[in-house]
């Protein structure tokens, strides 16, 4: 007994203790150095796993603000519609890639299933429309005018429809107010592709996925104002998806309101005297064509001198914009774009350029005083000028004699313009041209704007042009390998003597295109809202302003007002006395100039009105009619392609839009009252707390309210479905 | 105190209850009482975590959010009930009840096998016994085998005939925990039947039997492992465990799951944890089965590293102690039950923190004192009652 210790242990079990207790506390050990590496080491990239584990994010789109009008008619709103839509993801989930589904979707929406198959397509190179250019994660929308009786057909019978949804939608809808359609300035929305939404993630803005962007007109410029901020609550789940609380929550902000300066009455008397002055030039003669005028295209801008914002703006042809609400289908693409369309989406106020005929001449009468010559001199108004061997004509070829450059404006003498701007084209030089001509022609056209862009608030304006010797060298660049090569050739045309010269000294200012240039003809090209701009100058004392449709932007609550100032683009190049000389001369012509016969029993004294007519010619095709007139408030300009006379083309239409806004009767007399617009208005409609829009009262007449106040945004917020927050992540099983 | 005082104290026959209660060999004084308090303190996380655990899971707890958090704290009660009783009874006593307990245990486990048994989780273990309460009879014979071997291995040695058990008492032995082993493989428990593996190693080992015993028990285990695997006798689920073990990245919505989601909610606890109830992993119930197996992944997900790496220390802790316990035992009968013991509450415990950390493949195991569960409660009580039974016998000195 005596090896065996009182506590029963020989020191083999002794050591075996020793390396048991060593065992555990080194898998101890073990447990707290892994435990380290979990949650010390590594333990950012597992709260960012457990993050996103459990928050799942509901997104409530943000109800897009309301473009109004100057007194807050609404020209674009939001309406509740019953949108159907497919998911294509449960979609192709299915069988036969939902084809069955679709087509009993079909039958119950009354659509062929062709249709309905090619909306949920995704648009590529090869495929026709209609097809889906949104993202393929989205609900693709396939008719938002189901009725309720169709949404709960399909709602009633899931099991029928898998991947189906009907919902009630915040849809944009373009109210055309009183007729009036500004589709082209109002512009259209389409839903938000992939790689605006990378784009956007790069910029760190956020784009929602079911978002639909501006693509054109204030829809464009003012895209990111009127959408407001998607609201996002993010929800804490449990593994099945079930909301166990809440993470944290943004609220939708709704967009702004954008108060624009169109006032919906004169827009709709523009576009339908726009309309009414097109189908009356198509049934007049073209004595030089032979024909009727095609009238094909046109385009009339309402301005305010004070502030070069635009009352009115149109564009024919036209479109109805809502042919792009809830997707555009393919036969109404075709209609808008194809070859035979004539491009009703080109707005042709901002977009459409051409030669400006004699409404250049108080730019060329601004040159000549810049030049040098006498302001109150005389100047040959002779019926025809020979110049670099080529015989220039007056206009219907009838001579004045000695007259005044207010003369030469009334009656639109071109001769007396051909011989100031031949006789500067000899100072500069003539063919041998010196180091730096003055080229007072050219710089005066620059200097008021032409050539450039006018920088309103509309996306895809053009310029224009002005031919200068800049040009002329840059267009003989572009153009002498075609010339030279022509020039090679036997051919003793017309077109091959031309481009024999060209190819010899092609980018040398010849004496007729300053002669041609000076009375608005040739290459000089110029927009509507240009010419508005410069009348507007000429008007209002010579500012020139940057054009603005946007007035102010208001948000959803009305509480945050933020005007859109009217900025300053430049001074016209011209002194006060030149204007007052010009404005003088401008109203000559509405007295007794070649508007006059147009504007019998006007109460001038009243409302003087200025005007300039311009007929430009256009190689092959029929005569340009251009309008420029302003009154003291007001500047409007119209012109339509292939349209006839200045006066005799447009000249009607504006005196009716004039007749509008400041209630001129027929018998001449002012009845104040149906006055749509006697004088610009600088107040702002006023928008409520809870969203709505009172439209202002003008106080000088008692016209009826509206049709369309759009309190539909308030209900189309509360109409939009709850948060969905039913979607289950697949349920997980554990055994033991 | 001087040296008469105290003898006169000791060898006092008639003491008063405050005397008795004080005095050097008395319950109170002689007891380990950083082993009681390290496995109080685990039973007390353990209810917090369980009941964090458990409040919202609504379709376990039929809407009552203190269900399990109740229950809990009754197992821990009648756990510790069961433990001083063992204490009062005392080790050396339970000697003689050994055969019944063994009679029972067998008795049990393979009434589990019948139609009284249920299948939770895979895992046919468990009696149920109505009211909320079921009996997972492995857990009890995990301290038959302890004590049976204990007095089997002990019996010729402690009478002082041998230095170290013979072979043959050693196969007595052997056999004597092969039997109910077996029965649980077929249920099957794996979990168990490794714990119960570990524990015939280490009683083996505490024995002092023959370096060549320990030796060809560790080989057979291996080899009996590479059999089971071969012969396929696993249920898919548990390859399918091994195989997601082996790679964590497998099927994350599937078998890796269980892994994923329990290294997700640890490591998201940081050092300092996410607070108790804040845990989105466990209140978002993520983790499956973390009242009982994972319940670890609560502590580390909420108490954060500081709350995990004191459960892992107070295990320690208690391993710690038993040790010495083994150590400082009166008898080979005190050492190998202590031993017996550690190895079983060193190895559950890894394996349980070590599945949950993915070190270990997943298994059924709870983690001693801190997952939920009636059986698992009771028998490491019981266990505690036990180290506590044998330290009361240590000699004075010690």
């Amino acid at each position: 007994m005596s090896n065996i210790p009182e506590t029963g242990r020989t020191p083999r079990v002794t050591i075996r203790l020793v390396v048991l207790q060593i065992l555990v506390l080194s898998l101890l050990f073990t447990l707290g150095g892994r435990l380290w590496f979990l949650q010390i080491r590594n333990g950012s990239e597992y709260t960012a796993q457990a993050n996103s584990n459990n928050v799942q994010e509901v997104v409530a789109p943000a109800v897009r603000g309301s473009i109004l009008d100057d007194k807050g008619v609404a020209l674009a709103d939001n309406e509740t519609r019953l949108v159907v839509s497919a998911s294509r993801t449960d979609l192709l989930k299915q069988k036969d890639d939902g084809k069955t589904v679709l087509t009993r979707l079909a039958g119950v929406l009354h659509m062929k299933p062709e249709e309905v198959l090619g909306k949920v397509r995704l648009c590529d190179s090869q495929t026709p429309k209609p097809c889906w250019n949104g993202s393929p994660y989205q609900p693709i929308p396939i008719t938002d005018e189901a009725t309720t009786q169709q949404a709960l057909q399909i709602m009633e019978r899931r099991e029928d429809f898998p991947g189906i949804t009907a919902e009630p939608t915040a849809v944009r809808r373009y109210t055309a107010p009183f007729g009036s359609n500004t589709s082209q300035v109002l512009g259209y929305l389409s839903p938000v592709t992939d790689d605006e939404l990378t784009a956007a993630e790069k910029k760190g803005r956020s784009l929602l996925r079911s978002d639909q962007i501006g693509r054109s007109g204030l829809e464009r410029t003012y895209d990111s104002e009127l959408r407001g901020k998607a609201g996002v609550t993010r929800y804490e789940v449990d593994n099945l998806g079930r909301v166990i609380g809440k993470a944290g929550e943004t609220a939708a902000e709704p967009g702004s309101h954008l108060v624009t300066s169109i006032d919906a009455r004169v827009q709709r008397v523009a576009e339908k005297e726009l309309d009414e002055a097109m189908k009356v030039a198509r049934k007049t003669f073209d004595k030089v064509t032979g024909s009727l005028y095609k009238a094909d295209s046109g385009a009339v801008v309402v301005m305010d001198v004070h502030t070069g914002q635009v009352i009115a703006m149109a564009s024919a042809p036209t479109y109805d914009p809502n042919v792009w609400v809830g997707g555009i289908s393919g036969k109404d693409y075709a209609k808008l774009t194809g070859k035979k369309s004539n491009f009703p989406l080109l707005n042709r106020a901002i977009q459409g350029q051409s030669a400006p005929g004699s409404t250049f001449k108080a730019i060329s009468t601004s040159a000549a005083v810049k030049a040098g010559y006498d302001i109150n001199g005389r100047y040959p108004c002779p019926s025809s000028m020979t110049i670099g061997g080529r015989v220039f004509n007056n206009f219907e070829g009838e001579s004045a004699g000695s007259i005044t450059l207010a003369h030469a404006l009334e009656i639109s003498c071109d001769t007396v313009f051909y011989g100031l701007s031949y006789d500067q084209w000899l100072k500069d030089g003539g063919t041998k041209p010196k180091k730096h001509p003055k080229d007072w022609f050219y710089k005066t056209a620059k200097e008021y704007g032409l050539g450039s862009l006018t920088g309103i608030d509309l996306p895809s304006e053009v310029t224009g042009r002005i031919p200068d010797r800049q040009w002329k060298r840059d267009y003989y660049e572009a153009n002498k390998n075609y010339w030279c090569k022509v020039a090679k050739s036997d051919k003793q045309d017309y077109a091959s003597q031309i481009a024999r010269e060209n190819c010899v000294d092609g980018y040398v200012m010849r004496a007729g295109d300053s002669v041609n240039y000076a009375i608005g003809q040739g290459d000089t090209l110029v927009t509507p809202i240009q010419m508005a701009n410069i009348y507007s100058a000429i008007s209002n004392g010579g500012t020139l302003y940057q054009p603005t449709i946007g007035k102010a932007i208001i948000s959803a609550d009305g509480k945050k007002v933020t005007r859109i100032k009217p900025k300053v683009n430049g001074k016209a190049p011209a002194t006060k006395n030149t204007l007052k000389y010009i404005n003088e001369a401008l109203e000559g012509v509405v007295t007794h100039g070649t508007a006059a016969w147009r504007f019998g029993g006007w109460p001038q004294d009243k409302i003087p009105l200025h005007a300039k007519t311009g007929t430009a010619e256009v190689a092959g095709k029929q005569t340009t009619s251009w309008f420029t007139t302003y009154s003291k408030d007001y500047a409007i300009v119209m012109t339509i392609s292939q349209g006839g006379t200045g006066s005799g083309g447009s000249g009607p239409a504006v005196r009716k839009i004039y007749e509008a806004m400041y209630g001129v009767q027929k018998d001449g007399a002012i009845d104040n009252k149906k006055a749509l617009l006697p004088h610009p208005l600088s107040k702002l409609p006023k928008i409520d707390a809870d969203g709505t829009i009172k439209i202002t009262k003008a106080a000088w007449a008692d016209a009826p309210q509206g049709p369309a106040v759009p309190q539909d945004t308030v209900l189309a917020a509360a109409a939009l479905p709850p948060d969905r927050t039913g979607y289950l992540l697949p349920g997980r099983r554990y055994r033991s | 105190m001087s040296a008469h005082s105290y003898a006169a104290r000791r060898f006092t026959p008639e003491r008063g209850t405050l005397g008795k209660l004080l005095a050097r060999d008395s319950i109170l004084r002689r007891m380990d009482w950083l082993l009681l308090g390290a496995a109080l303190a685990l039973s007390l996380i353990g209810t917090a975590l369980v009941f964090s655990a458990t409040r919202n899971r609504t379709e376990l707890t039929h809407g009552d959010p203190y269900y399990f958090l109740l229950r809990h704290m009754l197992n821990t009660a009648i756990g510790f009930a069961l433990a001083a009783g063992t204490v009062a009874l005392g080790h050396r006593r339970l000697r003689g009840a050994v055969p019944v307990l063994y009679a029972i245990s067998v008795l049990l486990v393979t009434a589990v096998l019948t139609p009284l048994g249920t299948t939770v989780n895979g895992a046919h273990a468990w009696i149920v016994l109505g009211g909320g309460f079921s009996l997972q009879p492995s857990e009890f014979t995990k301290i038959t085998i302890i004590l049976g071997m204990a007095m089997m291995l002990s019996a010729r040695v402690d009478a002082g005939d041998r230095l170290f058990p013979d072979h043959r008492t050693v196969a007595q032995s052997l056999g004597f925990a092969i039997l109910p082993m077996a029965i649980v493989m077929l249920m099957p428990d794996l979990g168990s039947v490794m714990v119960m593996a570990v524990i015939v190693l280490g009683v083996l080992l505490a024995s002092g039997a023959s370096n060549r015993w320990v030796l060809g028990l560790i080989a057979a285990g291996a080899g009996g492992a590479i059999a089971v695997w071969q012969l396929g006798v696993l249920d898919q689920y548990q390859i399918d465990r091994f195989a997601a073990f082996a790679n964590p990245a497998l099927d994350p919505a599937g078998v890796g799951y269980n892994t994923n989601q329990a290294r997700i909610a640890i490591g998201s606890g940081g050092l300092l944890g996410k607070g108790l109830f804040e845990g989105s992993q466990t209140t978002g119930q993520f983790v499956p089965e973390q009242q009982t197996d994972f319940v670890f992944t609560v502590a580390g997900e909420e108490l954060g590293f500081v709350g995990a790496a004191l459960i892992i220390v107070l295990l320690g802790v208690i391993m710690w102690r038993g040790c010495r316990v083994a150590r400082n035992a009166t008898d080979l009968y005190g050492t190998i039950i202590a031993a017996g013991i550690v190895a079983w509450f060193a190895f559950q415990s890894f394996e349980n923190i070590g599945m949950t950390l993915g070190i270990m493949p997943v298994a059924g195991l709870p983690l001693p004192f801190v997952s939920y569960g009636g059986s698992s409660m009771f028998a490491v009580w019981i266990a505690i009652g036990l180290l506590q039974a044998i330290h009361m016998k240590r000699p004075m000195s010690a």
